[in-house]
């Protein structure tokens, strides 16, 4: 097929061809053109189905406002649903589908739902799929869900790349239509820094849609010049495809970047860029949205916004009908009768709501003043429209104008609420518009050339001399200005049919006549019932007039209806450039400790933990599941040696004249009496009582401690710390490092484990019990002279030691650890190993403390000193948290032995009902211990501690288990601790 | 007007021309026994003031239109997977009320049970939910304990190969799910409105009247009001109004964003949240995925939030689900939240006679309307709290007693 | 939003972590007769105020100063930026 409707003129390259399909039959553009451009070229008026009714439409407009034209471009895992064929480039090769029909988008199935409109009016949802009760679940809402959303995803993964970039600069100028433009250049000159973003391939806005002239050119001439200045300015950056979706807090503004949709492929670059521009101040030259009337039958193809149809007739060479009438009650619709008899189209009538016009010579055109269309004919493309006074024109295109609303959007997303202007019955920015914002042109309201032009410039001017720019007066602009006269029109009345308001969404002038009638009288509420303006549009073309409609019904000016509340985006936004890079892999930072290769290396499984990978075992030869490891892990390390990557702790330098007296306020125990090379363990509060974090702190000197954390909590903790020092006790002498990243450490635990480190330490430091005892601390020197730091901690209830080294030589200290303790068979292991011997040993972890835990429930209430006033000391003592049935950690053992404990489990007494009433608390932990041969558990049970050899039952409904247990001390293995101490 | 299928298809075929107002529009009374701030909550404590305990003279002030608060602003989630004894028998009476809420009020508010799924990514996290969905059963609601293959069967769509924090299960809720929001605001002002309770919309309360340490009613900017017994419940905005019967409150005004994208053909089982990230969605009967995250984290009563909470909520998206690029981002909104000091709701009479408090929902608010308004109804009528909201207290804080199911203490920003 | 940092200048409030009311510098004495009622104050009830709000931000993606952020609960907007530390010496806070 030819390109039947393409005519002379306009910026498209008739000498590149471009080759498409909609819907799989292959048709021609030419680069230049939009989707929708091309197809209207190629004679394709149907494009689509609406969403209620799946009535047949067309290409209503030429921009972002599109109602119906929304197709699924590409295909596979690029489809990409819902887009606007109005704003889509044409690219060779495009491959287009319409959607929301069943069959085909001739003879759509669904269509039917047209005939019962008569019972679908607004809200029928509410008022039936009642009857019977069980109906709705199985009958009626699936066949609704059946029936919802547009297009459709994919179902796989988007296959493109998105990235986020930043931009500062000092005036941001919102869209490059003439006034945009004319505000650039005034800031430009200024020598402001100035970012010029435009949602359009094609810089220019309106004046590549018009005939104006502007010093005697073209209004697109105008425009490429001024592009030409713009970028010879290095102070100026021009970001064409570049939609600028929302205004936020301090002059931030949310903008995407569209790089590649206009290619047939990304071919490995961002798709789209996601900005985020910091600006000082901002011109918002947003221009305006031309606005239907509604009349019954006012959806069929072909029926358009009238500027929309000189749009594709001068910026693409594009006639949306052969035969084309007009219907407006403004002066800005005659200029499509003007243009369009200027380029040669046959324009058969206009008519004018308005009797008393002065109107420009519209040669071999019908003239009708005061008239009205009353009804339309043609299934699945216009064909003639009836006039009030009777009589049928016979049309295959009708240019429909209501006037315009200037795009307020990003004025209002602070709140701004739009005010009311009488002379141009519209909405222009008002209430609280954003800080350093400035509207210019036809967003403002100011809907001729001169005032648009004249608008930028001062705006520009003003902030650029705020900004301590200087500006020169700048030579007047001869600009043709054309007539904006308009009395508002907003539907034909007394005449029967339905007359659409909201296309996509389906919304009539009856619905909303029916909403007002049953209570539904504000704006919002009626968007909420009607669903008038929550399509995909947002309402672009709908929502005025569907307030204005409103306000009809309740007597009210449409001033005083007032508009809903404008939200971001200003259009819609992929998902995937709003998350950027951060998806699968890289959705978080991965932090690796600094022997995490030497792990892999020895095949570690590894578990996630926080943002860290950590071993969690270390698989061997001929061991098919995970229990075979981490039972050899404990058992070796418990007959010999092991050595576990503890890097992931939280490490914080302390240092200063009054260290000991903040950890005292910090920890609820006592630390300033600890002695130098000595270690102690310290039990944090929240400032509410509850036990926050755990860990150990070494004095390695008169003024220095090192505190441990748990891995969870070390940013946190550390966060705190500066808390208590900079606002709590601003004059305490004390200075805080996190270093965590800074050190490698290794816990070296078992029996041998002091006999290995022989052989690592420098040879003149003394390991024995006598010098360094259980909770001693020392820097010594590891390997002939790297600096490290010893601790002889243990986790495990082995005789242990943690030994530190800087983070550069934490692989080769592994390595070289593992060499070492070859004579030992030392094993390395993982976190399910030392989760093992920690349930084992009785230390309560991050399962226990779950944020609701007191130093009470975990049996260690006399550490919490009543000396001296510490965090979380006061609000400890509230009665509820003291209550004598307070849960207490306890060890729970299978009766029989044979049974596996889980966790979560809760606590019932043999033959208790299985009721909240009779809760008794829950299981926190459980492992497997191959030390005892059993599965053990610690946990939390009322008077735990006083019920020492009771049986009840561990019961986890949620895992089918019911077994008892009984309840004994948490501290399985070597209670006395003898062998730590060792 | 009762609704039938008779009521529309007369209406159908008489060009739909004989629907009724839903509720009047009465100007305020002098006086009420009981006066209710707030047509949220407060619109279903009135349905049930009138329904359940019989009040006949009861008045629902609303400062803008009917469903402007939070019961129009929220991601519409229904559920009960909650842990603490305190909190799991006050929401699963919700879940059963929403469960017969369309005969109810003759009104289908679209209660939508096709489960919720809070999923897990590590041992901790699976145990945990092994914990709380212990205490749901033992509690009569529903809770089950998928492992990963159990995820992949109901949400093959998942990211299961290529995840930073790998899928390992999930806690299965069948009877959560989604509730139209709007109308649930829609259906109880109607149903109280038939039973006689004036819904005053457009109604400001600017004061209240209180002397002797008793309050009689309000100042609105539609004249006095006098009662016998005042209650609030305009969570979001608690802070503020209760402000003006000279209170302090445990609570912090934050903003929480939602978002809509466009509509799409079904994709979405239930309710999804993601356990490694801010990130919870279900698709609308309408198509659009609705989704959200966590609060921006400063306090705010600005209605609009900033574009780093907007990106991590995307990000959380695309992790989970990364076939939603291509899936467009249509609306953004900035909703009012309460946020209590341990992300628990007060059910309370106050220290001021006939003053009786509801607020502090957290982001939480919409799925307990329905027992939140019984609740309260049986707190004003009664003068003694209903045991499922025993624990709800103000001075809960002061006895050492909080509800806190996240487990993060005294910041509300965390919860 | 952006936090005018006093020695960092206008820094993303992205950077910075929220803690709530600046009052939060006011931590009682816990050694005085009435300190469970006086923390039970401090720690959990708030002023909550729509309008004008001093707040503790902590840069803890820069340089990990306190700050105290004087900002509209309404508008968002800033009306000023101190370091926490000098904030809690004029409030009287030393050791």
């Amino acid at each position: 097929m030819t390109q039947r409707f393409r005519i002379g003129g306009g910026l498209v390259d008739r000498s590149k061809t471009l080759r498409f399909k909609f819907n799989g039959m292959s048709l021609e553009g030419h680069t230049g053109d939009t989707l929708a451009s091309a197809l209207l070229a190629n004679g394709r008026r149907l494009v689509g189905r609406s969403f209620k009714y799946h009535r047949p439409r067309g290409i209503f407009s030429a921009g972002p406002e599109e109602p119906n034209a929304l197709v699924t471009l590409r295909s596979g895992s690029s489809a990409e649903p819902n887009t606007r064929a109005t704003t889509a480039e044409l690219f060779d090769g495009l491959a287009a589908s319409s959607q929301n029909h069943r069959l085909s988008l001739n003879f759509d199935l669904m269509a039917v739902g047209d005939f019962l409109s008569p019972f679908l009016s607004a809200g029928f949802y509410y008022k039936t799929f009642m009857w019977p009760k069980s109906f709705w679940e199985k009958v009626y809402e699936p066949a609704i869900r059946a029936s919802a959303g547009l297009g459709a995803l994919s179902g796989e993964p988007d296959p493109d790349i998105y990235d986020k970039g930043f931009i500062h600069c000092d005036i941001l100028v919102v869209g490059a239509g003439a006034a945009g433009l004319a505000a650039a250049l005034t800031a430009g000159k200024s020598g402001a820094s100035v970012v010029l973003a435009d949602e359009d391939f094609q810089i220019g806005g309106r004046l590549n849609a018009e005939t104006h002239t502007i010093n005697g050119k073209s209004g697109t001439a105008w425009a490429r010049d001024a592009v030409g200045e713009l970028e010879a300015m290095e102070n100026v950056r021009i970001m064409p495809r570049t939609t600028v979706y929302g205004s936020f807090d301090h002059g931030v503004f949310g903008a995407i970047e569209r790089c590649t949709d206009h290619l047939p492929s990304s071919n490995g670059r961002p798709r789209q860029i996601l900005w985020r521009i910091y600006s000082k101040r901002s011109v918002l030259c947003s221009g305006a949205t031309e606005r239907p009337i509604a009349f019954p039958g006012n959806d069929r193809p072909g029926i358009m916004l009238a500027a929309s149809v000189r749009t594709y007739a001068n910026r693409y060479g594009v006639i949306p009908g052969k035969r084309v009438t007009v219907f407006t009650c403004c002066d800005d619709g005659w200029r499509t009768a003007s243009d369009l008899i200027d380029k040669g189209v046959r324009v058969t009538a206009v008519l004018d709501t308005r009797d008393n016009v002065n109107f420009p010579q519209v040669p071999g055109a019908r003239v009708e003043l005061a008239e009205r269309v009353v009804a339309t004919r043609g299934r699945t493309g216009l064909a003639g429209i009836k006039l009030q006074r009777g009589d049928w024109i016979e049309t295959d295109c009708l240019a429909v104008s209501g006037g315009w609303n200037p795009n307020v959007h990003l004025s209002c997303h602070q709140r701004g609420r739009p005010r009311w202007r009488d002379d141009i019955a519209a909405f222009v920015p008002g209430g609280s518009i954003p800080e350093g914002m400035k509207i210019a042109g036809a967003a403002s309201g100011a809907l001729t050339l001169s005032d648009a032009i004249g608008q930028g410039r001062s705006a520009a001017a003003e902030f650029a001399s705020d900004l301590g720019y200087r500006t020169e007066a700048e030579s007047k602009i001869n600009a043709s200005d054309e007539k904006t006269g308009i009395s508002a029109f907003w539907s034909v009345s007394g005449a029967p049919g339905r007359a659409w308001v909201d296309f996509q969404n389906d919304v009539t002038v009856k619905d909303i006549a029916v909403a007002a009638r049953e209570g539904y009288r504000s704006s919002e509420m009626l968007k909420r019932y009607t669903t008038a303006g929550m399509a995909t549009d947002q309402g672009k073309t709908a929502n005025v007039l569907a307030l204005a409609l409103l306000a009809e019904q309740t007597g009210k000016s449409v001033a005083e209806e007032g508009t809903t509340i404008y939200r971001p985006p200003y259009t819609a936004i992929p998902i995937g450039a709003l998350a950027g890079r951060s998806r699968d892999k890289d959705f978080r930072p991965i932090r690796y400790t600094p022997s995490h290769r030497w792990a892999e290396s020895q095949g570690a499984v590894f578990v996630e933990t926080g943002n860290w990978l950590r071993a969690q075992w270390y698989p061997r030869r001929g061991e098919a599941h995970w229990r075979q490891s981490v039972d050899r892990e404990v058992s070796e390390t418990r007959r010999s040696v092991g050595i576990c990557d503890v890097s992931t702790l939280g490490k914080i330098e302390i240092f200063g004249r009054d260290v000991g007296e903040f950890l005292d306020r910090v920890y609820a125990n006592t630390f300033n009496t600890l002695a130098v090379g000595k270690i102690r363990y310290g039990l944090m509060l929240r400032e509410d009582g509850i036990v926050y974090d755990d860990g150990t702190t070494a004095r390695l000197g008169k003024r220095h401690f090192v505190m441990t954390t748990t891995t969870a909590n070390a940013a946190l903790v550390y966060r705190n710390l500066e808390f208590a020092r900079q606002c709590l006790w601003p004059d305490l002498d004390v200075h805080l490092i996190s270093a965590t990243d800074g050190w490698a450490q290794y816990s070296v635990a078992g029996p041998n484990s002091r006999d290995l480190l022989r052989k690592v330490v420098e040879p003149s430091f003394d390991l024995s019990k006598e010098n360094f005892p259980f909770m001693a601390c020392a820097e010594t020197t590891v390997f002939g002279g790297v600096p490290s730091r010893l601790f002889r901690i243990s986790f495990s209830g082995e005789l242990a030691y943690e030994i530190a080294v800087p983070a550069k030589y934490g692989r080769s200290m592994m390595e070289r650890l593992m060499s070492v303790g070859e004579e030992f068979e030392a094993t390395p292991y993982g976190t399910e190993a030392l989760g093992v011997m920690r349930v084992e040993k009785g230390h309560f972890a991050g399962n226990e403390l779950d944020g609701r835990t007191t130093a009470l429930n975990l049996g260690l209430g006399r550490m919490v000193s009543k000396k001296k006033d510490c965090i979380g000391n006061v609000l400890s003592e509230r009665p509820e948290l003291n209550r004598s049935d307070a849960v207490k950690l306890s060890g729970f053992k299978p009766v029989n032995r044979s049974g596996m404990l889980t966790a979560g489990a809760h606590f019932l007494s043999p033959g208790q009902d299985e009721t909240m009433g009779n809760d008794q608390g829950w299981m926190s932990s459980v492992a497997y211990s191959p030390t005892l041969g059993h599965s053990i558990g610690l946990g939390f049970i009322a008077r735990g501690d006083e019920r020492r050899g009771e049986t009840v039952r561990a019961v986890d409904l949620v895992r089918g288990k019911d077994v008892d247990v009984e309840i004994v001390s948490p501290h399985f293995y070597d209670p006395e601790g003898v062998r730590q101490r060792g | 007007m009762r609704y039938s299928a008779w009521t529309l298809f007369k209406e159908g075929i008489s060009g739909n021309r004989g629907w009724k107002p839903m509720w009047r529009e009465p100007d305020p009374k002098s006086e009420y026994d009981i006066v209710v701030v707030g047509a949220g909550h407060g619109m279903a404590t009135g349905y049930y003031l009138a329904k359940e305990f019989g009040c006949r003279s009861v008045a629902v002030l609303e400062k803008g239109w009917l469903g402007s608060g939070n019961i129009g602003r929220n991601t519409t989630i229904v559920r009960s997977n909650y842990m603490l004894p305190e909190n799991q028998p006050f929401y699963e009476l919700s879940l059963k009320l929403w469960e017969g809420l369309e005969q109810a009020l003759n009104f289908n508010v679209m209660v939508s049970q096709r489960g919720i799924i809070n999923l897990c990514h590590s041992d901790p996290q699976r145990d945990a939910f092994a914990r709380r969905g212990n205490a749901m059963r033992l509690s009569g609601a529903d809770a089950e304990l998928l492992d990963r293959d159990g995820v992949r069967r109901l949400c093959p769509f998942l990211n299961f190969e290529n995840a930073r924090f790998p899928i390992t299960g999930g806690l299965w809720q069948k009877r959560g799910g989604t509730v139209r929001h709007d109308a649930v605001a829609w259906g109880y002002a109607r149903a109280a409105d038939d039973l006689g309770v004036d819904l005053v919309q457009n109604c400001e309360v600017t004061g209240f009247l209180i002397s002797n340490g008793t309050c009689t009613g309000v100042e609105t900017t539609r004249g006095t009001i006098k009662a016998k017994k005042v209650g609030v419940a305009v969570a979001g905005s608690s802070g503020r109004v209760m402000a003006r019967a000279g209170m302090r409150l445990p609570i912090e005004s934050h903003v929480l964003q939602a978002f809509v994208s466009e509509g799409l053909k079904p994709v979405l089982p239930g309710v999804l949240t993601f356990g490694a990230g801010h990130f919870y969605v279900s698709q609308s009967d309408k198509g659009g995925l609705v989704f959200g995250g966590d609060i921006d984290g400063y306090n705010s009563y600005a209605q609009r939030g900033n574009l780093p909470t907007v990106e991590d909520v995307c990000e959380g998206g695309m992790a989970l689900m990364p076939m939603i690029g291509r899936a467009r981002l249509l609306r953004i909104w900035g909703g009012l939240v309460d946020m209590s000091m341990d992300g628990s709701p007060f059910i309370d009479k106050t220290h001021i006679e006939g003053l009786y408090f509801n607020g502090g929902w957290n982001y939480g608010g919409f799925k307990a309307t329905p027992a939140s308004g019984y609740c309260f109804a049986h707190l004003i009528a009664r003068d003694a709290p209903h045991p499922f909201a025993a624990g709800m207290r103000l001075d809960r804080f002061r006895r050492g007693a909080a509800i806190d199911e996240k487990g993060v203490g005294a910041q509300p920003n965390l919860h | 939003m952006i936090i005018d940092h006093p020695l960092l200048g206008p820094r993303d409030a992205a950077e910075f972590v929220c803690l709530g009311d600046a009052s939060l510098i006011e931590r009682p004495d816990g050694r005085a007769d009435d300190a469970l009622e006086k923390f039970y104050q401090y720690q959990f009830i708030r002023d909550n105020p729509d309008g004008v709000h001093r707040e503790l931000w902590f840069h803890e993606y820069g340089d990990r100063s306190w700050l105290v952020v004087t900002r509209n609960t309404l508008t968002h907007e800033i009306y000023n930026v101190e370091l926490a530390r000098e904030v809690a010496r004029e409030m009287g806070r030393g050791r």
